[in-house]
Parts: C-alpha cells; sequence; structure tokens
C-alpha cells in the first residue's frame, strides 16, 4: 500500500508558522530587555494567558518548545544530560529536554529564550507540572508562583474552589505589578477574554466541521498545528484573525468521500519523535481523527464553555478548574470519548499510552476495557511524546494495519456501526 | 523480658502487613453500625475521620502477598506497583470492610486511580480531597472548606454529627499519638541498638490499623520497655532513608540494609504519623486548626508543592537532628515524586558533603542479591574511607 497523504497545507499553515515565529521572535527580543518585556512561563493545561495580557506579558510555554525539539528531532541529547544530571528514566521526559536544552543552551527557533519575570505554575491536573517548575525557578533563579487549582472532584466546580483559584489569580496580579512595576491593566484583560470567547467559537467551529462526513479537519493531526496559535494568540486580535481564516478556509476545502475510511478518536499525546511517521501510518488507510483529547489540553470549549468579559477573573478561574481535560477527572474523560464517539460519529478508539505522562496513562487499560466492552473497536499502543527511544516504528504499524484491517473487515459485513451498548457513559453534565 | 518483647513485635508486624484487614473487621464486628474508613497515602486528616466516629486506616498496597491478575492490564507499564496492588485488593474484595476509601493529590497516578476505583467498584464511597499546593493565606481558607465538605459526606456515610467538641477531642488523641512516633524517633536517633527501623516499623505501622487509642496504649506500654533494653551500640553507619513515603519496602530489604552495617536512624516509612511536629492546639476552631497547620506547619513532603529550597532544608534538618552520615535514597520504581526531588535532595545533600545511594524497589521485590551487593559495596566504601 502506498503512502497517500492526506495532510492538508493551506494558507493556515503559513499563517500558523509566521504566528510561531513572531512568538519566538518575541521571547528573543524579551532576552535582549528583560525591563520592558516582561514574559510569563506558564503551563499549557488550561494556561490562563488572558490574565498575562493585563500586563502586555508574553507567554513562555516549556512543553512547546519540548515537543518542537522532539519533532525536530534535537529532544535526545537533553534528555540525555538530565539523565546524566541523576533525572530518572522514567521521569517525564518533557521535563528533561526542556532542563537539558536550557543547559545546553538549545533553543527550538535558534533564538534566545529570556530569564521569566514569573515562573508561574498553573498546577492544572497534572503533578509534574509542580516539580518541572521547582526546578526550573532552581536553575534560571526566576520567581515562582503556584496557582493550586483544585482538581475537579465533582461534577462542577464549587462556590470555594472557584473563590481559591480567583483568589490566587489576584495575588499573581500583585506579585506582577511589584516585578515588573506596571500597573495591571484591567480594560486590556477584559477585552483579552473578549478576544478569547471569539477565538474559542470559532475553535470551536472548527472542531464541529469534524463531525461532517467526510471531515475536512484532523481532530487530532491537524489540531496539534493549530494549538499553537491557541494558546499563544487567543486572547488577542491576531488571535482571531487567524482562527477565522481557519475556519474559512477548511469550510471551503473540497473532501470526497474516497479521501476518508474511517474516522476515530484518538486518546493521548502523539509520539513527537516520530510525529510524521505516525502520521503516515494513519494517512495510508485513510484514516481521520475526527475528535482528539489531547486538543482539550488547553481547553475544552467545543462543549460551549466561552471566556466572559463580564466576569472576566471568574470564567478565567472556571477555564482552569473544569474546562481542559487535564484538571477533569478520568471518568468525565471517559464521558468525553464516549460523547466523541456518538456526536462525532467515529469507528473506534486508540489509546496512545505516553510513558512520560501518568496523567493521561495511568489508568488508559481500565479506558481500553470499559470501552472495548461497549463494543467500540479499541487499540491500545505504547510509546513516548519526546523519548524517541521508546518508539518502534514497525511494532506501531503492523499494530496499526492490524486494527485497521479489522476495522475494513467489519465494514465489509456489515458490522461497522456498532452500537454503544452498557456500560453507557451518562451525558454529559458539566459540558 | 527481651525474648517477650521481641515477641510482642511479631503480631504487630502481622497487623501491618495483614492483606485481609481481620483488625478492622474485627473492630467492626465489635458494635453494629461501626465503619471505617481506608486513606490512600501519604496523609489524611484521620481526626476527622475519628471524630465521626469511624475507624481511620491507612492503606499501604499489598507488599508480595497478592498476585496481580488483573490490575496489570488496567494500569500497564510505567506505573508504580503501590497503584496496582491497591486496585487488586479491591478487584479481590479485601477492601469490602471499608466504607470510604480516601484519596488525595500526591501523584497523578494515584489521582487516576481513584476515579478508576470508583468505576470499578459501584458499591463503595470514593472521596478525593484537594489538599493545597500553596501556602499562600487563600489556602487555608480553601482547605477548612474542603474539610467540611468531607465532614459533611463522612456525617453522610455515619450518620453522625461531627460536633466541634468530637473534633478537639480526636484532635489531642492523635496528638499524643504524634508525640509518641516522635519520642521513638527520638529514641532510634539518640540508641539505635534499642529498637531496630523494621520493629519501630511495625510498632507504627499497626497503629494505622487499629483505634488510635489502643494505639496509644501499645506504645506508652512498650516505650518504657524499650528503653530499658539491653544491648551494646553497635559501630555501623548512621543512615536516614528518604523516598519511601508512599509504597512501602519490603522489611527483609531494611534487614538487609541493617545486617549490612546500617543503622536506620530516621526514615519516612509512616509520614502520617508524623505530619505535624509540634500538638495542635484545640481552640478556637478545630477545622480552621487543621487547614492551618496543614498549610503552615507540615512535614516537608515530596508530595506537597514547598519551595524547594525548603524542601531540602526539611531533609537537612533531619539529617542532622538524627546526625546521619549517610542518606539512602530509597525509592519506589516508578514513583515520579520521589524521582524529581532525589535530583533537588542529592544536590543538598552533596552540599553537606554527605555520601549517598539511590536504590530502587518494588514493594512485590523478594530477591535482594543485586541490592545488597549495592549496600554493602556502599557500606565498604564508607567505612575504607
Ligand atoms: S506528565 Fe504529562 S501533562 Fe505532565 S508535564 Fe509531563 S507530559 Fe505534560
Ligand atoms: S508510589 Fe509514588 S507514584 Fe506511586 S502512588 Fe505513591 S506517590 Fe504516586
Amino acid at each position: 500500500m502506498s503512502v497517500q497523504a492526506t495532510e492538508y497545507r493551506g494558507s493556515i499553515h503559513q499563517q500558523q508558522k509566521e504566528l510561531m515565529l513572531q512568538w519566538y521572535a518575541a521571547l528573543d527580543r524579551a532576552a535582549g530587555n528583560a525591563a520592558e518585556q516582561p514574559v510569563v512561563s506558564m503551563m499549557v493545561s488550561g494556561n490562563c494567558v488572558e490574565l498575562l495580557e493585563g500586563f502586555g506579558a508574553v507567554p513562555l510555554y516549556p512543553e512547546v518548545n519540548a515537543l518542537q525539539l522532539a519533532i525536530r528531532h534535537q529532544s535526545l541529547d537533553p534528555i540525555l544530560l538530565a539523565e546524566e544530571l541523576g533525572y530518572a528514566a522514567d521521569n517525564c521526559a518533557y521535563v528533561k529536554a526542556d532542563i537539558g536544552a536550557y543547559l545546553k543552551g538549545i533553543t527550538p527557533a535558534g533564538g534566545r529564550l529570556p530569564k521569566p519575570t514569573l515562573v508561574l505554575c498553573n498546577f492544572v491536573g497534572c503533578n509534574t507540572y509542580l516539580k518541572w517548575f521547582e526546578h526550573t525557578a532552581d536553575l534560571t533563579g526566576a520567581p515562582l508562583y503556584v496557582l493550586d487549582v483544585p482538581f475537579l472532584r465533582s461534577e462542577e466546580p464549587g462556590e470555594a474552589d472557584i473563590a481559591y483559584v480567583v483568589r490566587q489569580l489576584k495575588e499573581v496580579v500583585a506579585r506582577l505589578e511589584s516585578l515588573t512595576g506596571r500597573k495591571f491593566d484591567y480594560d486590556r484583560f477584559q477585552q483579552a477574554t473578549a478576544y478569547s470567547a471569539e477565538s474559542e467559537g470559532l475553535w470551536s467551529g472548527i472542531k464541529h466541521l469534524a463531525q461532517r462526513s467526510p471531515s475536512p479537519f484532523d481532530a487530532y493531526f491537524d489540531a496539534i498545528t493549530l494549538m499553537g496559535p491557541l494558546y499563544v494568540y487567543r486572547a488577542r486580535s491576531e488571535g482571531v484573525q487567524f482562527f477565522r481564516d481557519a475556519l474559512r478556509e477548511l469550510e471551503q476545502k473540497p473532501v470526497s468521500a474516497e479521501d476518508e475510511k474511517f474516522r476515530l478518536v484518538v486518546e493521548g499525546p502523539p509520539p513527537y519523535p516520530y510525529f510524521r511517521a505516525f502520521r503516515d501510518m494513519f494517512a495510508r488507510w485513510k484514516a481521520c481523527a475526527v475528535a482528539s483529547t489531547y486538543s482539550t489540553v488547553g481547553g475544552l470549549w467545543e462543549f460551549g464553555f466561552r471566556h466572559d468579559p463580564e466576569k472576566p477573573f471568574e470564567s478565567v478561574a472556571r477555564h482552569m478548574l473544569a474546562q481542559n481535560v487535564t484538571n477533569r477527572n478520568y471518568l468525565q474523560r471517559y464521558e468525553q470519548i464516549g460523547h466523541y464517539l456518538r456526536a462525532w460519529d467515529a469507528d473506534g478508539l486508540i489509546i496512545h499510552f505516553v510513558k512520560s505522562c501518568r496523567l493521561f496513562s495511568a489508568g488508559q487499560g481500565d479506558m481500553r476495557e470499559y470501552f472495548s466492552r461497549m463494543g467500540v473497536p479499541t487499540l491500545y499502543i505504547e510509546s513516548d511524546l519526546e523519548d524517541p527511544r521508546y518508539f518502534s516504528e514497525a511494532q506501531t504499524r503492523n499494530r496499526l494495519d492490524a486494527f485497521f484491517e479489522s476495522l475494513e473487515h467489519m465494514k465489509r459485513t456489515g458490522a461497522r456501526r456498532m452500537p454503544l451498548a452498557a456500560p453507557q457513559p451518562s451525558p454529559l453534565r458539566v459540558l | 523480658m527481651a525474648e517477650c518483647l521481641e515477641q510482642s513485635f511479631e503480631p504487630l508486624t502481622e497487623l501491618a502487613q495483614d492483606i485481609e484487614f481481620a483488625s478492622v473487621r474485627r473492630w467492626k464486628q465489635g458494635a453494629p453500625h461501626r465503619k471505617a474508613v481506608a486513606f490512600f497515602p501519604v496523609y489524611a486528616p484521620m481526626e476527622i475521620i475519628h471524630a465521626a466516629g469511624m475507624l481511620p486506616v491507612g492503606i499501604a498496597g499489598a507488599g508480595d502477598r497478592l498476585d496481580l491478575q488483573h490490575a496489570d492490564s488496567r494500569f500497564g507499564s510505567f506505573i508504580c506497583s503501590i497503584v496496582k496492588t491497591t486496585f487488586e485488593l479491591g478487584i479481590t474484595g479485601k477492601l469490602e470492610p471499608f466504607d470510604a476509601l480516601l484519596f488525595s493529590t500526591i501523584c497523578d497516578s494515584a489521582r487516576n486511580l481513584c476515579f478508576v476505583m470508583k468505576r470499578n467498584f459501584p458499591g463503595q464511597h470514593f472521596e478525593f480531597l484537594h489538599l493545597p499546593h500553596s501556602t499562600s493565606e487563600s489556602s487555608i481558607e480553601f482547605l477548612a472548606a474542603e474539610y467540611r465538605r468531607l465532614m459533611g459526606e463522612l456525617q453522610r456515610i455515619a450518620g453522625v454529627e461531627i460536633t466541634a467538641g468530637a473534633l478537639r477531642n480526636s484532635i489531642a488523641m492523635f496528638n499524643r499519638q504524634r508525640e509518641l512516633a516522635g519520642e521513638i524517633y527520638t529514641l532510634r536517633a539518640e540508641a539505635p541498638h534499642l529498637l531496630r527501623a523494621t520493629e519501630s516499623y511495625a510498632l507504627l505501622r499497626a497503629g494505622l490499623r487499629m483505634p488510635v487509642e489502643e494505639h496509644i496504649a501499645i506504645l506508652e506500654e512498650m516505650l518504657p520497655k524499650i528503653r530499658a533494653r539491653g544491648g551494646k551500640k553497635r559501630d555501623a553507619i548512621r543512615v536516614v532513608i528518604e523516598g519511601s513515603f508512599c509504597e512501602q519496602p519490603p522489611l527483609p530489604l531494611i534487614r538487609v540494609l541493617e545486617a549490612a552495617g546500617c543503622d536506620v536512624v530516621d526514615d519516612d516509612f509512616t509520614l502520617a504519623q508524623r505530619w505535624f511536629s509540634e500538638p495542635l492546639p484545640l481552640e478556637p476552631d478545630p477545622v480552621q486548626t487543621l487547614a492551618e497547620r496543614y498549610v503552615r506547619c507540615a512535614t516537608y513532603s515530596s508530595v506537597r508543592h514547598f519551595p524547594a529550597a525548603a524542601r531540602c532544608r526539611g531533609l537537612e534538618q533531619r539529617i542532622r537532628r538524627s546526625r546521619a552520615d549517610a542518606v539512602i535514597f530509597l525509592i519506589a520504581k516508578f514513583c515520579e515524586p520521589a524521582y524529581f526531588d532525589y535530583v533537588l535532595f542529592k544536590k543538598a545533600v552533596d552540599q553537606l558533603g554527605l555520601p549517598s545511594l539511590q536504590l530502587e524497589f518494588e514493594e512485590k521485590l523478594f530477591t535482594f542479591d543485586r541490592l545488597q551487593t549495592e549496600i554493602e559495596t556502599f557500606v565498604e566504601s564508607l567505612i575504607f574511607d
């Protein structure tokens, strides 16, 4: 079977590249002029980039840097250096790559990366974030603030949870005021939440395009390309413009029925060191991811949540608490996937276990059991999102081939659309 | 007398490792409507459970006593053993005596475990407690609200109201238990030949399987006897163990350490009983006290955020107080919080000029040849230094 890349490369990809280069250029400038340009390092999950706008601060996302290193096949050396320093083979490799790259002076776009004005650990779900940012603060000497976001342990965040996060957001504001000597611009913050609401609506529109059959958009591989602008620019006019263009372009993109053979939901991050090879394993079968959980790490917007300029602090808090996949509990992830399978009309589920990330992977065997019992064709594969040593290309391809062959067989024998049998996930309540 | 004392550790060791939770079942049978609440490591506000008239029980995996039939396939590779054995305890019905199970924000694996168990064991009540990773003033208020939420749930399950008076009484009880646990550690630091680490382990961990009142009585009775024990100080290397705060190392491995010439003068095996080094005040508001002390005065731990420097200072203090010659980082395989802290701690220990050794274990380990060689080589290098 020949590889037929179904990857779509329209003008949005060029725009995306330019936006990300602009971002790296801003970081490079900030490295040369720390007093003029505040920089706040943050985690992607449930990030509060809107708040930064109130200071005109640029976000620095170590995860984005780490994944860029992996895509460019530059992650192994920094990982090995970190291991020499005492990090374990089984520590999250994002952290090792980031710390190793910092010590080696490697940056993803070749420019400089600034010392952050504030290391803001938005603790949203992942406990590794705490350690990562503690170590970053220790290494760089930058001040650290841990924004402790209570884990979502019920359907809705409680009042105490919201009040707690809002109070901390205000503490961050006070901290940044004293660090930058700038006054927090509340109007600009409010405006940022308004831009975000618009970007989020457009992004949600893009995700819903994948409900069409055939879908003009791959909600795993294509979504990853759009995620950079989503985290860096959604609270700015450039972001709104970008997502407006993207939605228009994808809406008009011609797709024919032959371009799509299988519709899938994908759970878990991708193997970035083999991103292209992995993508081709899907493309050769004309398999399209119509939904993915990984694309909701930064925020869950396809179910209606938007930032609210009328209640900017509270809506930022709600976003961090409940509207991103990482701070939601595991069973809520089952519900999310179940919902995708039904409403995005998918043929099966691919669970990609990455060894680095226990937030995603601890329990994915149970998830497989849950969906298999429901009659959903489910494939479970293992590798890593950053460390190239944990990817077996031949084995992964064989497993995917076998899975697609069985899906094909089911289709031929008319057993394709398996009804979702019990145990049914309960309807999404929070979403 | 000495022999008699030695014999009293045996049932405690068995009790601490019993995966049938016979002591809990017996306690529940002692009176109608008794309820028990299990908590996953590392810490839980046992006072609140106790004040609801319930038995707080610390669970700690299954050691090498359980074959994994189901848990491996549910949790896959690269996940620590205690997560799997806890799931297996559930699926084999061994957690049945517990009316509720309590988890908290210690790590990603344990957090997912809570919800996976919730799905698989619908007949049981699961609570997830968000213990703050912040030392900001606002986290005290939040934690007090979180404790009140927990109290609401426990009151519903127990069918009793948790009064301020009951909570004060419970705090006083656990203050006493912590005080006695503190005495045990002081004794070990002063005269390690009087109480082996494995004995101290049994003595304290058994206390997570029985009513606190009984445990206090046992400690009060045994402490003078231990102090009066004979024996000579041996010429050994004084070590602090760091990194075993959740999944527990097999006791034979501790014995290997001791046999190789180490006196374990401090460890982090049962941190829950040493979470606060000072007694908690009973006035004015006990819930507020529990919250405020958690945020302000708890021991350092790898499973909660403190400024990294404060955590290193915590370890340094333990080293100084116990006058240790070396640190053994005894880390459960795949325990990410311990792995990460190892990097910080190792740097701090190096700066103190102390030697250290990193060892990895799994609770189910039963052959120790490789570890034994590593330990012996380490000890020899110190002796001949
Ligand atoms: S554990 Fe997962 S979520 Fe956390 S930093 Fe690593 S890759 Fe990201
Ligand atoms: S042993 Fe470590 S990784 Fe495992 S549950 Fe405990 S704290 Fe988490």
